[in-house]
């Protein structure tokens, strides 16, 4: 049954008046050429068709609460209920960002405690909290970079260097902090090709951007190296850790060689994807950068906490959010890391891995090819099914819907962009063998399908709300609000 | 396999180039182009009296999953854009070398056509990339 | 073990089937001397009750307090549903939408949320959200540099009058791009028009105005918006969302309207939560769309002709179009969205105004009663739903004793404006009860008579 629009329901003078005062208060006393004429148009609805309208678009959605949602790079991992239920606690949902630093030691104590624990595992001076999301992250990474060179009198160092293998993030970052991009190939066996690297480097070198596991789901086995080369060259290197389940407790980014970091707490931390964000893209730096990372940050003084500013870090590429970033995912995040503990890490890593390295085994063991068969995964792996496409002519879109029917979110699709007809799958610790079993069970139905009947599978999928959608209409005749004269 | 007519000059970027009597240029992408791209949803057309130099971008062509730079293959002042692609971007897939023409430019060093490949040499290129 | 399901049966019977004896084996691809043997410096793991504990023994330690702070971040009253709903598994646990056919949840309420902020805003389009306020500001510079190709300037004119952390943000992101903000100076809380008037013949690509502007006050924004068309600019202006219920919406000011509008989407029914995370809204005019940052959902039809939902202009982003992207943003602030169209929904128009309308009048009794006081004084008498009232001592020292009695005071501005000598902005929104805000005028009374004059 298809939802009708919220707008649908609505009916002249209908009201959920309890939700606001009672009376109109008077805006006589305001000049008339700042008040609005005609109000907007927003839906007139019951609470209960409120409840009943959400709740039911909420139940067209997969979700990790419903689904095994096996996304690679994305790490759908659960999400504890008690994470959520701190961080809306009244005192820290109702604390506003400009009260006074005596009524929220409580609060600041945990921001305090999350910046040292996430320095105890990627292994570096300092954390900044602030950036809103990996992006956010990537970008205050490359710009305490730039700043670096700056305040050196590098101004030349303008070159950041990526993988192809890289997220499209990395580039449109370089971009945005003024930087140009020069892309290196990935070796057959997934690690980055020295020799392109060496050839490269020189003194319009301002970084290069790595992820380790890399994008293509394997550990970088030369990245002691890597470090090297890049770090004589006068260069920096950004680690994009978007995820750290495959190393989490067992190896520090700090260690091998990097100089500035971000996470996104939503992959490793557990904090909700919640549709799309928000997420959190917290740095860590090396002591060479620490005086450049964004502000604030809390410090301690005293047996008092207390916010660090512009005032103690004048030379700080500054601010990226109005106040102090995604505080809330930020609790959230200290709950998940002080329930862990040091050893709820390590099993992090362990499960994760050893979760991503069973399905492996067991998809090749049902035929599939995977795109690194000599190389151990870490946390995610890849699957290629261009033999399977060449065969039937079903693709990885096919597969990735005909999935959806039987009950599992599809893998992530098409990325990385070097592997041709892939998929990234990343099943995540809190998945259990039975459920991964269940998948490859599926995955061998829909190739035994695409076999006998390849244009079944193309009809796919058939039990979601809405079938395969018109994408190329979608762009081309532009419907992207409701209006009332419809 | 993709169109290549005989008559026109291509570059190594996928884009075509038609010598006019009056002097002026034509330039489209190819039928390979526009395969590789799909259906396409949106054209950014140049402006007449923008001077391009050869390799800026002078258009942007964008399907639902991809948007690529149309570059300019010699350098020349911009003089005209197909206008009816603003709603119907889909003349690209259904005619790339006629219906589906980007821009017209008068070129500002006619000798640069001689660098662009002939239909032979673009058949080749395509054949070597694996297309 | 903690969110863990294996049992040792399943973990022997899964390291068979790989062909390996320990765990440990499966990283043996890490370099020996890179391996560690745990992470240093973490404390022992906690059960649920006693991180719940641990918790609320922080919390307890922050205190009950009254506030009238505003300064960009307000305190409303959020329906019992709004959470209720958003926290939803479904919703909270769910990823970015890009297999439509498994999120159409997720985008038919992203749908709903941008014809809400489109008709609010009065224009015609509008994206999934961004990050805050603050970021979605600088996100509209980048825009108008981008859409204003006649222009081509890459300088913005900005106000003093417009949120100082939103214009230090824009700097830090415009920066490395070599775009500059300029400041107009402020006359009487709004921005200076004869100073505005002094750059006509000057190139910028857009002019920025914040309604109502960080002190509270109302701008001329119908003259400013026309005299920036005219000038070949466009204008991007910077609204509290909630207010534009009773305010002028941005497609409306001047002859032509706003081309961009964005603000901070957090008094839509999002905690305060110690600043976020919050959203940013963006909507704009039709023509400037494929320059628009950030997500949008389109409504289309599925091979069944029957509606649906996906995302759609995919190709102006950073996954498809990497450095040539309009921005490097990927996430939208897909849960506060949600919590802000149940918010919406519950309230509607009516609703939202009558809160709007409260806030105002909230405010004029305090700031009635506040001025009453000895040696307190109001410094600009229009104003919406904050306003700056001036001491005849430092305000820190003021705030301190105010707090001390339990009520957060409202905002300092002498780091930012010390122009305006001990000044203090001060909100009450309609969260605030009579009580509450007479006990703020007898409290400040008290501590004003108590403490001597510097």
């Amino acid at each position: 049954m298809k939802e009708p629009l919220i707008f649908e329901y609505s009916r002249p003078g209908r009201r959920a008046p309890s939700h606001a005062p009672g009376a109109m208060a008077s805006l006589d006393d305001l000049p008339a050429e700042v008040l609005r004429a005609d109000p907007p148009v927003l839906p007139e609805v019951s609470e209960l068709q409120v409840v009943r309208h959400f709740t039911r678009l909420s139940q067209q959605n997969f979700s990790i609460d419903t689904h095994f949602y096996p996304l690679g790079s994305c790490t759908m991992k659960y999400n504890p209920r008690v994470c959520n239920r701190v961080a809306m606690m009244p005192a820290f949902a109702n604390r506003h960002p400009y009260g006074p630093e005596e009524h929220g030691q409580g609060f600041l104590h945990c921001m305090f405690e999350l910046q040292e624990m996430l320095k105890a595992v990627t292994g570096m001076a300092e954390v900044s909290l602030t950036p809103m999301a990996g992006a956010q992250g990537e970008f205050a990474g490359v710009a305490m970079i730039r700043a670096y060179h700056l305040a050196n009198g590098d101004t030349q160092r303008r070159q950041i260097i990526v993988p192809d293998a890289a997220h499209g993030t990395n580039p449109a970052t370089a971009t945005m902090c003024g930087c140009e991009v020069v892309e290196i190939p990935t070796r057959a066996d997934g690690d980055v090709d020295l020799e392109a690297l060496r050839s490269v480097l020189g003194p319009q070198t301002a970084g290069i951007m790595l992820t380790n596991p890399s994008t293509v789901g394997v550990f970088e086995r030369n990245i002691e190296t890597i470090a090297a080369l890049v770090h004589e060259a006068g260069g920096l290197l950004y680690y994009d850790g978007a995820n750290l389940n495959a190393i989490l407790g067992r190896a520090l980014p700090g260690d091998m060689g990097f100089d500035v970091i971000h996470i996104n707490l939503h992959k490793t931390f557990s904090t909700p994807h919640g549709g799309g964000g928000p997420g959190s893209g917290v740095v860590g730096v090396s002591q060479r950068l620490q005086p450049y990372a964004p502000v604030p940050v809390v410090g301690r003084k005293n047996d008092q906490y207390v916010w660090l500013t512009e005032k103690e870090r004048p030379q700080t590429i500054g601010r990226l959010s109005a106040f102090m970033g995604n505080a809330g995912i930020l609790l959230r995040a200290w709950v998940y890391m002080r329930m862990l503990g040091a050893e709820g890490m390590l099993r992090v890593s362990e499960y994760a891995t050893l979760n991503a390295n069973y399905l492996m085994a067991r998809l090749m063991q049902a035929g599939f090819q995977a795109a690194y068969p000599e190389r151990r995964a870490s946390h995610e792996f890849i699957i290629s099914l261009k033999d399977i496409v060449r065969q039937t002519g079903v693709n990885t879109m096919d597969f990735a819907k005909a999935l959806l029917d039987r009950g599992f979110h599809a893998p992530t699709t098409y990325f990385p962009t070097l592997v041709p007809e892939c998929l990234l799958i990343e099943p995540t610790e809190t998945e259990t063998r039975q459920e991964l079993d269940a998948f490859v069970d599926a995955m061998i139905e829909i190739r035994d399908l695409a076999l006998s009947d390849p244009q079944e599978v193309k009809r796919a999928p058939l039990s979601t709300p809405v079938r395969r959608l018109d994408d190329v209409r979608a762009a081309r005749q532009l419907d992207l609000a409701w209006s009332e004269n419809r | 396999m993709s169109d290549i007519p005989g008559n026109l000059r291509f570059s190594v970027n996928h884009e075509w180039v038609r010598e006019e009597d009056d002097g002026s240029i034509i330039v489209g992408i190819t039928d390979h182009a526009q395969q590789a791209l799909g259906e396409l949803v949106f054209v950014e057309l140049p402006e007449a009296g923008q001077v391009v130099t050869e390799g800026d971008a002078l258009a942007v062509v964008e399907s639902v999953k991809a948007a690529s730079d149309v570059y300019a293959p010699i350098d020349g002042e911009v003089t005209d854009a197909n206008a009816a692609l603003a709603d119907t971007p889909e003349l690209i897939n259904s005619s790339p070398y006629e219906d589906g023409w980007i821009a017209r430019l008068q070129p500002g060093d006619p000798t640069q056509m001689e660098q662009l490949m002939d239909a032979e040499a673009y058949e080749l290129m395509l054949a070597e990339s694996g297309a | 073990m903690p969110f863990i399901p294996h049992t040792e049966e399943d973990v022997a019977a899964m390291l068979e089937l790989i062909g390996v004896k320990t765990t440990d084996e499966l990283f043996q691809e890490i370099p020996a001397n890179l391996r560690i043997a745990g992470p240093d410096g973490i404390p022992a793991g906690l059960t649920e009750a006693e991180v719940s504990q641990l918790a609320q023994q922080r919390a307890a330690g922050d205190g009950d307090v009254v506030s009238f702070i505003g300064a960009g971040a307000y305190e409303h009253y959020i329906p019992a549903a709004v959470w209720d709903l958003a926290t939803r598994g479904e919703f909270y646990s769910a990823y970015t939408p890009y297999q439509a056919e498994a999120s159409q949840g997720t985008l038919q309420l992203i749908y709903e949320y941008q014809s809400m902020m489109t008709s609010l805003t009065g224009l015609d389009v509008s994206n999934a959200s961004l990050y805050d306020g603050a970021s979605a500001y600088a996100e509209a510079c980048l825009m108008a540099v981008r859409a204003n190709r006649k222009s081509g300037s890459r300088r913005i004119l900005t106000t003093g009058a417009m949120h100082p952390v939103y214009r230090a943000v824009a700097n830090t992101i415009l920066s490395n791009q070599g775009i500059e903000l300029v400041d107009l100076p402020v006359a009487g809380g709004v921005t200076d028009l004869g100073a505005l008037a002094a750059m006509d013949g000057e190139d910028f690509a857009a002019v920025s105005v914040q309604q109502p502007g960080f002190l509270g006050t109302l701008e001329a924004v119908d003259d400013i918006t026309d005299r920036a068309h005219a000038a070949g600019r466009l204008v991007i202006a910077v609204c509290n969302p909630l207010l534009l219920a009773a305010l002028k919406p941005p497609g409306s000011w001047g002859e032509s309207g706003a081309d961009i509008a964005c603000g901070e989407g957090q008094p839509l029914g999002i905690p305060l939560s110690s600043g976020g995370p919050y959203f940013g809204y963006m909507t704009c005019s039709k023509s400037l769309v494929r320059q628009m940052p950030g997500r949008i959902v389109g409504r289309t039809v599925d091979v069944e002709d029957r509606p649906g939902f996906t995302l759609t202009l995919q190709a102006r982003e950073q996954h498809i179009r990497r450095s040539k992207a309009t921005s490097n943003i990927c996430t939208n602030q897909g849960l506060m969205v949600t919590a802000a169209t149940i918010y919406m929904s519950l309230l509607g128009s009516e609703g939202l105004r009558r809160i709007a309308a409260r806030c105002h009048a909230n405010t004029r009794q305090l700031v009635t009663l506040l001025s009453g006081i000895d040696g307190v004084s109001l410094l600009y008498d229009s104003y919406f739903h904050e306003a700056v009232i001036c001491l005849d001592r430092p305000v820190a020292p003021v705030l301190e004793a105010l707090s001390r009695r339990g009520i957060l005071g409202g905002y300092d501005l002498s780091e930012h404006y010390p122009e305006l000598g001990n000044a203090l902005l001060v909100c009450a929104t309609e969260a605030r009860s009579a009580q509450e805000i007479a006990a703020y005028g007898a409290c400040m009374q008290e501590v004003l008579a108590k403490t001597q004059v510097a």
